[in-house]
């Protein structure tokens, strides 16, 4: 499984980078800091079975002028392209953005437009070259409005609506579009926040998704219980979610 | 191929879109002894480790070494910084970043014929706290400590704000300082060793019945000229013709045949769920326990192909299996009897320690094997015992009587391990304190570092 991944330096992306090499499969890396790419092919490498090089390009979500470019250096790197993952996204406190409008002008258009510029360069290369696979990291946060999550919630459904209409609009045609909504799960991201029941760890939430790639699942909860945690909160009636400052 | 190569000491300063929260939380020993303080969490070391006074990685050191001073000190928790740098399969040369583990470390190179030259009892510490605690293991009698025989070079983030990549040429006083010097001379960001090849990933191992101490003392040196692995567990209950008595384990690397090609499987661990109450241990449950650990092995010696988990890491079977000691905790106390000190120096140490009841359920005992060359590094000629106390409200009394015998006869105790002994005590029994503290005064003038312990021992 050849795959450009987009947020493998740090947390999840980190993790499921890893599980992906080690399983003997090559990646290529793509991201906004060279010298964090550097160190993390080089991670990659030790860590491959056949001690394989890992290639990188830089790919700022901030800037969309660098998307096509990447994918261009990915493929040619890896010749055949069957996956384009995407981890790479932006968090901060309700509080935060609240306060301060332009990180979340920031926020809302690295999670939700920028992202979904992105995959649709990849989507058109995937279709091009006869199907494939396009996973994306959404949340939780954006299955139900929240008063602890409400702009980054928003970022993250607009995301989830969108990779759903994807899914369905494309898999005939070879393209499988898996929306992966982790719960809380301590990466850096989560760093300083208090972890809730049911804390998921960014090694066990990478084997599931790297799972859900190989078995092409729409959707995927992980850590699972928030699947069901968000069942029960979707069907919570308005009333009660003023309420409460879940 | 040049390692250091990869490693830029080039900074800047990224944006990660978030503002670093700090939030006061409680801070635990792995002997369950807590502090409050600001701990940073996050995979950039180099950009968090510029605030912090302490470095911690995975908090397995038993005593206040890895806790926070003061409420408002910050701490910088390095288990994300956990990437491998460089790795040569050739040469076996690697370097990695201070917070990844021996786990990690292990997952990885034990199928690939590689292993760490130093590993002690526990798989889940980081490189970085295995050269703050210059840590030996079950082969101390011939691999040393890790930092102080098989670190080549480390990357430091010092007081001053500087990055500075020390080694034995380079800033060799800090290197030396920092080796077994408990965090107090400045961040380690990442490590440079070479990893040993090994014949299979399983180790042959024999283990047999010692009678009694004089008769340990014996095994261990003998068998200790025979094998690279070898550790004892001793009843530290049982008094008189019995004292002593207890196990010898000893190991080595199973050669290519023995092994027949059988793939290592991956151990199962299960997790400890609750703090015992404090009556749970007792002496009476301590000598129950250490009586069947004694006839577990009915023939006298066993022989044969060990999975080296069940060699290394017995105790890694159990996650927090600390929770065993209640809500108050335990202390380790780890001292070393040097050479000098005579035969009779271990049951002299063994018979004070029976009298006072300190009962324990694990009391090991090793070959200390050379002194180390980190400044403040636990081992010297001798031998090692190292024993687990509930803390109850004498234990501060034991320790000091323990501590008393070990300044008799010459010896020292290990810092990784310890909470209660009294700076004084450390002083008499540390001929080499000085040194380390005018290293740590120059690179450290203004006094940033410090630790929980550093303040009860040193003053700062
Ligand atoms: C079951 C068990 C068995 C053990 N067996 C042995 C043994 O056989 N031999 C032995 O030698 N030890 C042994 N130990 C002790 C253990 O190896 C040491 O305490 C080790 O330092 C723990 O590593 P850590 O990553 O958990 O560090 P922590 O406990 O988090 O920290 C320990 C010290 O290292 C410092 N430190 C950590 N990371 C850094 C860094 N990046 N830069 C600067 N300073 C740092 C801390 O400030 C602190 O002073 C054992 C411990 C357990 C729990
Ligand atoms: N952790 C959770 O609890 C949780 C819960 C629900 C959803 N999620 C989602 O899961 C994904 C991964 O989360 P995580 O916890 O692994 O996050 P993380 O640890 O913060 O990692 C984020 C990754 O994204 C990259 N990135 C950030 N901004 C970028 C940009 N502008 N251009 C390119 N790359 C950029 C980072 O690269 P650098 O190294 O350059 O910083 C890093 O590799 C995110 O989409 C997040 O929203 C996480």
């Amino acid at each position: 499984m050849n795959t450009i991944l987009l947020g493998g330096t740090k947390g999840i992306g980190r993790a499921l980078a890893r599980e992906i090499i080690e399983a003997g499969n090559q990646v290529f890396l793509i991201g906004r800091d060279p010298d964090e790419l550097e160190r993390s092919a080089a991670d990659l490498r030790a860590r491959h079975p056949q001690n394989t090089e890992t290639g990188w390009a830089l790919c700022d979500l901030e800037d969309p002028s660098s998307f096509e470019k990447a994918l261009t250096l990915g493929t040619a790197y890896l010749g055949r392209l069957h996956t384009v993952v995407v981890t790479a996204g932006l968090f901060a406190l309700q509080e935060d953005l609240e306060e301060d409008t332009e990180l979340a002008r920031r926020l809302l258009t690295v999670n939700f437009a920028n992202t979904v510029t992105f995959c649709e360069y990849a989507r058109k290369r995937l279709l091009a070259q006869g199907g494939g696979t396009l996973c994306v990291l959404s949340s939780v946060a954006g299955d139900r409005g929240r008063k602890p999550v409400a702009l980054y919630g928003a970022s993250k459904a607009g995301l989830s609506h969108y990779l759903e209409s994807l899914d369905h609009k494309y898999r005939d045609q070879g393209l499988i579009t898996i929306c992966v909504k982790p719960g809380f799960v301590r990466t850096g991201m989560t760093a300083g926040l208090k972890a809730p029941p049911f804390a998921g760890n960014p090694e066990d939430v990478a084997k599931t998704i790297y799972r859900a790639i190989e078995k092409g699942s729409p959707l995927v909860y992980t850590p699972a219980m928030w699947g069901v945690v968000m069942a029960v909160i979707r069907r919570l009636p308005r009333g009660v979610m003023r309420r409460i400052n879940f | 191929m040049s390692l250091v190569s990869l490693n830029s000491s080039v900074e800047k300063n990224t944006d990660s879109g978030k503002q670093t929260r700090q939030v006061r939380e409680l801070v635990a020993s792995w002997g369950n002894q807590t502090r409050k303080g600001i701990v940073l969490r996050g995979e950039r070391l180099k950009e968090l480790s510029r605030e912090a006074v302490l470095a911690r990685g995975l908090g397995r050191s038993y005593g206040d070494s890895a806790l926070p001073a003061d409420e408002s000190d910050i701490l910088v928790e390095t288990m994300m910084a956990d990437r491998i740098l460089a790795f040569d399969p050739e040469s076996g040369h690697i370097r990695v970043e201070a917070g990844m583990s021996l786990f990690e470390l292990n997952r990885l190179f034990l199928r690939r014929g590689f292993f760490c030259p130093v590993s002690p009892g526990t798989q889940f510490v980081t490189f970085g706290g295995m050269v703050a605690s210059d840590v030996h293991g079950k082969m101390s009698h011939a691999s040393g400590c890790f930092g102080s025989h098989h670190v080549n070079s480390m990357l430091m983030r010092v007081a001053d704000g500087r990055l500075i990549e020390c080694n034995a040429d380079c800033e060799p006083d800090l290197f030396w300082a920092t080796i077994g010097g408990m965090g107090l001379t400045g961040h380690i960001l990442e490590v440079e060793f070479t990893l040993e090849r090994i014949t299979s990933p399983w180790i042959y191992s024999q283990s047999r019945r010692i009678a009694n101490i004089d008769s340990f003392m014996d095994h261990l040196l003998d068998d200790g000229a025979q094998w690279p692995h070898g550790v004892g567990w001793i009843d530290c209950v049982s008094q008189g013709r019995n004292m002593g008595r207890g196990l010898l384990d000893v190991g080595r690397w199973a050669s290519e045949d023995e092994a027949q090609g059988r793939s290592l499987p991956t151990k199962r661990r299960a997790s400890f769920p609750m703090y015992l109450p404090e009556w749970a241990l007792n002496r009476f449950t301590v000598k129950s326990f250490n009586t069947l650990y004694y006839w577990k092995h009915l023939q006298k010696k066993r022989e044969g192909i060990r999975h080296p988990d069940d060699f290394f890491y017995p105790l890694d079977a159990i996650l927090n299996w600390n929770k065993v000691y209640g809500r108050r905790g335990f202390t380790q106390y780890q001292c070393v009897l040097p050479s000098s000190a005579g035969r009779g120096a271990a049951r002299h140490f063994l018979s004070v320690l029976t009298a006072l009841g300190g009962a324990s359920p694990l009391c090991v005992i090793k070959d200390c094997g050379e002194e180390g060359k980190g400044m403040l590094s636990f081992p010297m000629k001798g031998i090692s015992i190292a024993l687990d106390l509930a803390i109850r409200d004498n234990t501060q009394q034991i320790v000091d009587r323990l501590n008393q015998v070990v300044i008799e006869l010459g010896g020292r105790i290990y810092l990784t391990k310890d909470t209660f002994t009294r700076a004084e005590d450390f002083r008499r029994m540390e001929p080499r304190l000085d040194a380390f503290l005018a290293v740590r005064e120059k690179w450290d003038p203004k006094g940033k570092f410090s630790s929980a312990q550093s303040k009860r021992l040193f003053g700062r």
